[in-house]
């Protein structure tokens, strides 16, 4: 049957950033960027990666609504949700949709991890591992998914506060996780039936962080797919968003906030802090888990931290440095250097830790 | 301008395998009957074959007339795209030219019809090669003796594994020393045959210049340190110019450093990994040293340690006693032999014959025109819309290859660098070797020319890389569902990787035949058309 694709594309999404706005959240906002001249690019963008997808599979259907809006005309988030919804509940094999964070928070929204979802980008920021690197590369990639070559994996939905942005302090927050195509090829041959390589690469790096704990020692896991592979791996069920404090294969503290951590730190000396690079931006601290802040990684101490990330994890980040952003200069200099890395079972990587 | 090569095409026949064009009674040729006198003299033959070795029933081969015969393998020959029809550039793999007269020399009698269970007093010609081989390797590297057992790099790598485990092994400190160090981008034997020596793995990532720091190297030495073992250049092609120091740093905490010269082409001559300090290295025959690899060669690492690891080599070392050569097998300290016997002894011939025929001033010609190659090709190829050279910072010039990417064509036109790897083949070039696993660098395509290509085929190859890079920004639909002029289309990757649906021989195709008439795995449906 042909693969059915549903299109969504945020009409306002990338305005704000063509005339140097740090987002278009607000209706104040495109308002102010239409005076200023901002052309809206989200359709065109989205155009090409159908253009190019068409060229690889001509049997590809196309999905959308019927939904033309005057983007001065206000269209918001709802607008986008219920265009979701409605493609979610139609079937359709990958939802493709074109915009920025804030577009991906409202798929996120919409269809959770229902449906395959996959981003070309047009927005101002885009965080988020949901996205492609253009609107080309993702036809290539929805091309490959339905090609059998790509698999599904979770995807972090990362935006920020575009208010504290635009205000000059950057603060990102992790919203959820969404499912969608990711290419297998970075680590082994693709297809290889009967490997269940990433989920094996996952399980081995599991083992290695659960044998470096021992009894009664307490861990914070931070959030994402890793940590959890971890908690698993413990013996313990966690939050996939949150930060979850664990001791002896037992959740003691669930989705903890900052200061849930400092009071279990209080009477805990020997805790490990354990976390893994979060998204497409191989950010370690500072984005996406908040609650571990400063002062609980200064209380953990920094020769107990354990970072953690299988190789597919860190070839995808293109041998970019992994980044710590705590707002704390001072420990975000004595993060940076050189840091290992748990890759799997008996197995580590060395690498660099910026600020 | 060099124009790429239009208008191949590949030969493309139908051609079933040889043991489906049996029919009972079809001969190749009939012998006339044997004589009666001879037949009494010569008696029965088989008697003669010791019972252990003599078939239970004759063996299973097809029964095909002599045209078929021949006509079946050049089919499959005019199908197959070799260094002998077009120009191979397979970075990682050292491609280069290998004198025909070695498969001469290797296919006669007095070295094919010889035996390693002879009495060494037979093989006195055999054993002198190895003998004076293991000389010059020891004279090219810097090391004090060898091995040729190993017979591929990573047998060889994981040699050099194994002689870091017995060092340790020896000084009571294996149980305390159990880390091995490489970087990311040496061959992933050097992290993952440590992993099957029982060691713990430790992988650099690469600093801003493209190969890791000192400060990486830092964070990883401890009194649990067993070894490094890298290969440099890495396969960037990017030389770490502070490697004396890795050596050092690692000695310091008492570790032995294993140099995995794969990429070796570059330092014939010029650089040798004992005088860099390193305690063991290994060079695959098969690459560097110009005999043939891949399905028409035999692969030979050349393993070589300095004189403190020579007790741990593998059994047996040819030793002369200053008139005859002998096999030294009492060697109480020795590691597991990693191959039976001597290892594949035509391919250290091959090797002896490329070094005597070169000479050391040779060796070193050899070594400067790859890299000369190698530059030519990167001044020409960077210039190619949609190629990116990574770590652009690093302005040093790359030894005997280049890791590019086709990043910004991809992110421009959607192409893959596999699909330009397809489209190669329709030019009548070989494809490219795009990466190691992982793929650190986005759209990778790796090419190394080696020394042995005329300026022309070099032409050749980059005007082929410029018309598909234009094609992918003019018409991506003709890269897209490249090749078109192949004599097979796409391969479908998932059953060559998959151990249920390939076989390497016909009885365990027929084993696995009868497996997919009866479909119970996903690998099965995809084959219930076979």
């Amino acid at each position: 049957m042909p693969p059915r694709v549903g299109v969504v594309v945020n009409p306002i999404a990338g305005l704000g950033g063509r005339v140097g706005l740090k987002g278009t959240d607000g209706v104040e906002v495109v308002a102010r960027a239409l005076a200023l001249g901002a052309v809206p690019r989200a359709g065109a963008r989205m155009a090409e990666a159908l253009a190019a997808l068409r060229a690889r599979r001509r049997d590809v259907a196309i999905v959308s609504g019927d939904d033309a809006h005057d983007p001065v005309g206000g269209t918001n988030a709802a607008d986008t949700i219920v265009a979701a919804r409605v493609l979610a509940e139609a079937g359709v094999d990958l939802l493709l949709f074109a915009g920025g964070d804030g577009t991906a928070r409202d798929i996120l929204t919409a269809v959770g991890d229902r449906v395959p979802v996959l981003g070309v980008p047009a927005g101002v920021k885009m965080h988020s591992a949901v996205f492609a690197a253009s609107p080309r590369a993702a036809a290539d990639l929805a091309a490959a998914f339905f090609a059998g070559d790509a698999a599904l994996a979770e995807l972090e939905v990362m935006d920020l506060d575009e208010e504290a942005y635009r205000a000059g302090r950057v603060s990102a927050r992790l919203y959820g996780f969404v499912r969608g195509p990711y290419r297998r090829d970075l680590v082994q041959g693709v297809k290889v039936g009967g490997v269940a390589g990433e989920t094996a690469a996952l399980d081995g790096l599991a083992a290695e962080v659960a044998s470096r704990l021992g009894p009664g020692t307490p861990a914070i896991l931070g959030p994402g797919t890793t940590m959890r592979a971890v908690a698993e791996a413990l013996g313990a069920a966690k939050t996939l968003l949150g930060v979850d404090l664990v001791r002896d294969g037992r959740v003691i503290a669930v989705d903890a906030a900052e200061a849930d951590l400092l009071r279990a730190l209080a009477t805990a000396e020997d805790a490990r802090l354990i976390v893994a690079p979060i998204g497409g931006q191989g950010h370690i601290l500072g984005r996406g888990n908040q609650q571990v802040s400063s002062e609980v990684i200064r209380r953990v101490g920094l020769d107990r931290l354990i970072v953690a990330a299988t190789p597919a994890k860190l070839a995808s980040l293109h041998h970019q440095a992994l980044r710590v952003d705590t707002g704390d200069s001072g420990l975000d200099r004595a993060l940076a250097g050189y840091r290992r890395v748990v890759t799997g079972r008996g197995a580590e990587a060395v690498c660099r830790v910026v600020a | 301008m060099t124009a790429p090569r239009n208008g191949f095409h590949a030969a493309r026949w139908n051609e079933p395998l040889i043991q489906d064009l049996s029919e009972p009674g079809a001969r190749g040729l009939l012998p006339g009957a044997v004589e009666p006198a001879i037949r009494a003299g010569a008696g029965d033959a088989l008697a003669r074959v010791p019972a252990h070795v003599r078939r239970a029933a004759p063996p299973a081969l097809p029964e095909v007339t002599q045209h078929r015969v021949v006509r079946h393998f050049t089919r499959l020959a005019q199908m197959t795209m070799g260094f002998d029809v077009t120009t191979d550039m397979m970075g990682t793999c050292t491609m280069k030219y290998s004198p025909k007269v070695h498969e001469h020399i290797v296919r006669a009698a007095r070295l094919a019809d010889v035996h390693p269970g002879q009495d060494p007093e037979t093989l006195q010609g055999v054993l002198a090669i190895l003998y004076r081989f293991n000389r010059m390797m020891c004279a090219i590297a810097g090391m004090d003796e060898f091995t040729f057992q190993p017979a591929s790099g990573a047998q060889g790598i994981y040699t050099n594994a194994c002689l870091i485990r017995a060092y340790h092994a020896a000084r009571g400190e294996l149980g305390r020393r159990d880390e091995i160090i490489t970087t990311a981008f040496s061959h992933p034997a050097d992290a993952a045959t440590p992993h099957v020596a029982g060691f713990k793995v430790i992988t650099l990532m690469p600093g801003p210049q493209g190969y890791p720091e000192l400060a990486a190297l830092e964070a990883a030495v401890s009194p649990r340190t067993a070894g490094l073992m890298l290969t440099n250049p890495e396969d960037t092609g990017q030389y770490n110019p502070a490697i004396r120091a890795f050596v050092e740093r690692v000695h310091a905490v008492g570790g032995l450093c294993a140099y995995d010269q794969a990429n070796g082409n570059p330092l014939l001559g010029i650089a040798r990994a004992g005088d860099a300090g390193f305690d063991l290295c290994q060079f695959n025959l098969h690459k560097t040293f110009s005999a043939p690899h891949g399905a028409i060669g035999l692969g030979c690492a050349a393993v070589g340690v300095k004189e403190p690891l020579r007790r741990f080599l593998p059994r047996p070392v040819v030793t002369l006693d200053g008139t005859r050569y002998g096999l030294d097998d009492d060697r109480p300290d020795a590691i597991e032999r990693i191959r039976a016997f001597l290892g594949n002894v035509p391919t250290v011939v091959k090797a002896y014959a490329w070094v005597m025929s070169l000479g050391t001033e040779g060796l070193r010609a050899v070594a400067e025109t790859a890299v000369l190659n190698n530059n030519y090709l990167l001044a020409n190829i960077r210039r190619i819309k949609g190629v990116a050279i990574p770590w652009p910072e690093n302005t040093a010039p790359k030894l005997e290859q280049v890791r590019y990417s086709w990043e910004p064509l991809h992110n421009d036109t959607g192409v893959t660098t596999m699909e330009i790897e397809q489209r190669m083949v329709d030019y009548g070039v070989q494809h490219y070797m795009p990466s190691h696993v992982p793929v650190l660098v986005p759209q990778p395509f790796t090419i190394e020319p080696g020394e042995s290509l005329t300026i022309e085929e070099m032409d050749h190859m980059i005007a082929t890389l410029r018309a598909i890079a234009a094609e992918a920004y003019e018409e991506p639909e003709v890269v897209h569902h490249a090749p078109h002029h192949a004599s097979v289309a796409r391969v479908d990757d998932g059953i060559a990787n998959d151990p249920a649906t390939w076989a390497f021989t016909h009885r365990a195709l027929a084993k696995k035949r009868a497996a997919w008439s009866k479909p119970r795995s996903a690998a099965a449906k995809r084959h219930a058309g076979y």
